[in-house]
């Protein structure tokens, strides 16, 4: 369970970057977009965008588990990138001849431009809502029983949202528009690509949440209240531990997710990955809320970092949609399906 | 990171199944439902006679032995199967203690009946004044004043609580008070008691999840000194070394998975009144896989422990952030499945062998103390607080 010391080179290594390219004010001046170009092209510079691609076609050969460390690292200072959704989407493109061999791939490898999935079919032609969406030159999506890689102009806008996230409708009919797969096998790629994103989100939750945790923690020992640290008191602490097993708990489920991704096991891949997608999206929720909770009327300030973590917490999971329906999709995997006739 | 199981630890697992398959019956399950005492003298002196007990548990200054993993899977697989398995474990324990505490009186004359099997002990840590603050044990160990060069004899007056099997053990492990001057944790001193030393007598206490506990009282005790486990007035140290195998792998922390897989079983068949089957509505689906997700995240945190002492290190508060994680995921399981099954969730089992039906009640009985025993929730996250997270003790 422990991460393998070249695990822990590639982990520390974007520690470092984070920390260095992404203190807090990164994250505060992308708002409202939720994007930061800046930081994109540093990130560039690392590899990172093309990490998911096999190294024979440019990218950086990756583990999943890799990808999941950076994600952790990448979540934990609320980095204002769609990495998730290039790593998700890229790896798709690589998975397709026809991906592969478009024009613009070694671009979308390199980091040069942003590809990003949509989470649901299209709808007469439009992604509603695709995560990354505002800033990206591709998307991914299901148009009808075609899997299509578009390129098309960023609008570079976003509406209003709680997280600050890039999302934006993006038509999957005009621009440059290129079939991936059609059929079951559209299907397939598309499922396992939402795997890939909720697997990188799950990382980018359990590190959100670590760090949510650790600035919780760093309130309350330096709030006084009643001549003490607000952390002395047990009701505090005992609402911090509570955090602790969680937090622990959920961020191992993403790495076996990960794990099991790397053994070529790609069914139990996505059962996991559900899994740890729900899960650290509840923990980041109940984290985040604890913290900014002990943080008292100063939580809700926008001074204080811990409302960008809340915000987050909710935004960047709830692009699937309602988690109750993942649940369901999950009771199909471990269940098998529902009889249809009574389903409702 | 590698979550690839170990073959070895595998291989055992395997081994561990086919034992359970070749001596476990209905009856004794049944019998162990029905009379409160999961411990069964035959199905332990079989598992003793595998050399199980006597090898023990590798580390903790121990050279040879099982791998920590294979004892996590060991109490694991007892759990999935419903073996009684308290003796087991109460026996390793003990055994585990005397081994690096004991004096040679107590592995020559005691250790080899836990090991083969003809003994096990009980828990003599809580009162009925003290639970959570174990340190607060007013059970009181008087030397009584002898002749020079006899071997001292020790008084002992008290009452322990929550003894469980003390009914069916040949000693109780007894935490006591030697001196009251002396600071709560310092005044404190061990003994390892046989039964049948005169003045010992218990009760029965009845549980809402069906075990039988016992309260344990002891009058006018003369105890030899040679039944003293650990230096005078050093209990506290004792008990460190009993808490750390309690807190570690001795025993299941998956129950949710023993029950979610019986009540997907059932749902599948189960009928609401319109004739829809209860595996085919939405709201149960849903609940029934955020209980699969506890349970993987449960199954992960609950096997730290025992990686980590695996790997020769010692490990710190994992198991308290295990035990408060499974068992606060198992009472959700557990009330979950309660309501889902409606009415019929309230039905208590018959007790009659092969009855599958009950299992609802009987986890939502029997989860509550889960959260208790080895420990309270808030104990743990005290643990988890003060050790874990560096805040300041508050207590």
């Amino acid at each position: 369970m422990e991460p393998t010391e070249d695990q822990k080179t590639v982990r520390d290594a974007f520690a470092r970057f984070f920390a260095d390219r992404c203190p807090i004010n990164v994250v505060r001046d992308a708002e409202p977009l939720g994007h930061s170009p800046a930081l994109w092209a540093r990130l560039r510079e690392t590899g990172a965008p093309g990490m998911g691609v096999d190294e024979k076609l440019g990218g950086g050969g990756a583990t999943a588990i890799d990808l999941l460390l950076l994600m952790q690292e990448a979540g934990k200072v609320l980095a204002p990138v769609p990495l998730a959704e290039h790593l998700a989407a890229t790896r798709t493109l690589a998975r397709t001849a026809a991906g592969r061999d478009a024009a613009w791939f070694g671009d979308a490898v390199e980091g040069d431009i942003i590809a990003v999935p949509a989470l649901h079919p299209a709808v007469d032609g439009t992604a509603r809502l695709v995560p990354g969406g505002a800033v990206a030159d591709v998307v991914v999506a299901l148009d009808g029983d075609e899997l299509v890689a578009v390129r098309s102009d960023a609008p570079m806008t976003a509406p209003p949202n709680h997280a600050c996230a890039p999302l934006a409708d993006r038509g999957v009919r005009n621009g440059d528009r290129i079939v991936l797969a059609d059929g079951p096998d559209a299907e397939a790629l598309s499922a396992r690509m939402r795997a890939d994103w909720q697997l990188a989100t799950a990382g980018a939750l359990a590190g959100l949440s670590a760090r949510a945790l650790e600035i919780g923690i760093a309130y309350t020992q330096e709030r006084r209240q009643f001549d003490r640290p607000i952390a002395a008191f047990q009701a505090v602490q005992q609402g911090l531990a509570d955090l602790v097993g969680p937090i622990d708990g959920t961020t191992l489920l993403a790495a076996r997710a990960a794990w099991a991704d790397d053994s070529g096991d790609t069914a139990e891949a996505a059962r996991l990955a559900s899994m740890a997608f729900l899960a650290c999206a509840d923990v980041a929720r109940n984290t985040t809320y604890r913290s900014l909770h002990y943080h008292g009327g100063y939580g809700v300030t926008l001074e204080y970092d811990i409302q960008l973590y809340f915000r987050r917490a909710r935004g960047w999971p709830l692009v699937l949609g309602d988690p109750d329906d993942e649940y369901l999709r999950l009771a199909d995997r471990l269940f098998g399906p529902a009889a249809p006739e009574v389903t409702r | 990171m590698d979550f690839a199981p170990k073959p070895s630890v595998e291989e055992f697992r395997a081994s561990i199944q086919r034992f359970i398959a070749d001596h476990l019956t209905p009856e004794m399950v049944e019998r162990a439902h029905r009379t409160g005492t999961f411990h069964d003298w035959e199905f332990h002196r079989a598992l003793a006679a595998t050399g199980i007990i006597a090898e023990g548990m590798a580390g903790a200054g121990r050279e040879s032995g099982r791998d920590p993993l294979e004892l996590y899977v060991l109490f694991d697989e007892m759990g999935l199967a419903g073996a009684p398995f308290y003796g087991l474990a109460n026996a390793m324990l003990v055994a585990g203690v005397i081994e690096q505490i004991g004096s040679e009186f107590h592995v020559a004359e005691v250790l080899p009946k836990f090991h083969s099997g003809e003994a096990i002990a009980a828990l003599g840590y809580t009162e009925p004044g003290s639970g959570s603050d174990v340190a607060a044990a007013a059970t009181r160990a008087e030397r009584i004043p002898g002749h020079p060069g006899d071997e001292p004899v020790w008084l002992v007056n008290g009452s322990k609580m929550f003894t469980t099997l003390v009914h069916e053990a040949g000693y109780i492990i007894l935490l006591t008070r030697t001196d009251p001057d002396l600071a709560k944790h310092r005044g404190l001193t061990m003994f390892l008691l046989p039964m049948d030393l005169p003045g010992i007598e218990f009760q029965a206490v009845e549980t809402m999840g069906g075990d039988r506990t016992n309260i344990t009282y002891f009058t006018d005790v003369h105890v030899p000194d040679r039944w003293r486990l650990g230096e005078v007035n050093g209990g506290w140290d004792v008990m460190k070394v009993a808490l750390a195998y309690e807190r570690g792998v001795f025993g299941n922390m998956n129950q949710g998975v023993t029950l979610l897989r019986r009540f997907v079983d059932w749902a599948r068949t189960a009928e609401r009144s319109d004739g829809t089957r209860l595996i085919d509505d939405p709201a149960v689906r849903r609940r029934l896989a955020k209980i699969a997700v506890d349970n993987e995240v449960t199954a992960l945190l609950a096997i730290r422990p025992a990686l980590i002492a695996s790997q020769g290190k010692l490990p710190t508060t994992e198991g308290s952030v295990a035990k408060l994680y499974a068992s606060e995921a198992y009472n959700r399981a557990a009330e979950a499945c309660q309501e889902m099954a409606g009415v019929a969730g309230l039905l208590s089992p018959t007790h009659a062998a092969g009855e599958e039906w009950g299992f609802v009640d009987l986890a939502a009985r029997d989860a509550p103390v889960t959260t208790i025993y080895g420990g309270t929730s808030e104990i743990q996250r005290n643990n988890i607080a003060e050790h874990r997270l560096g805040l300041p003790r508050a207590r």
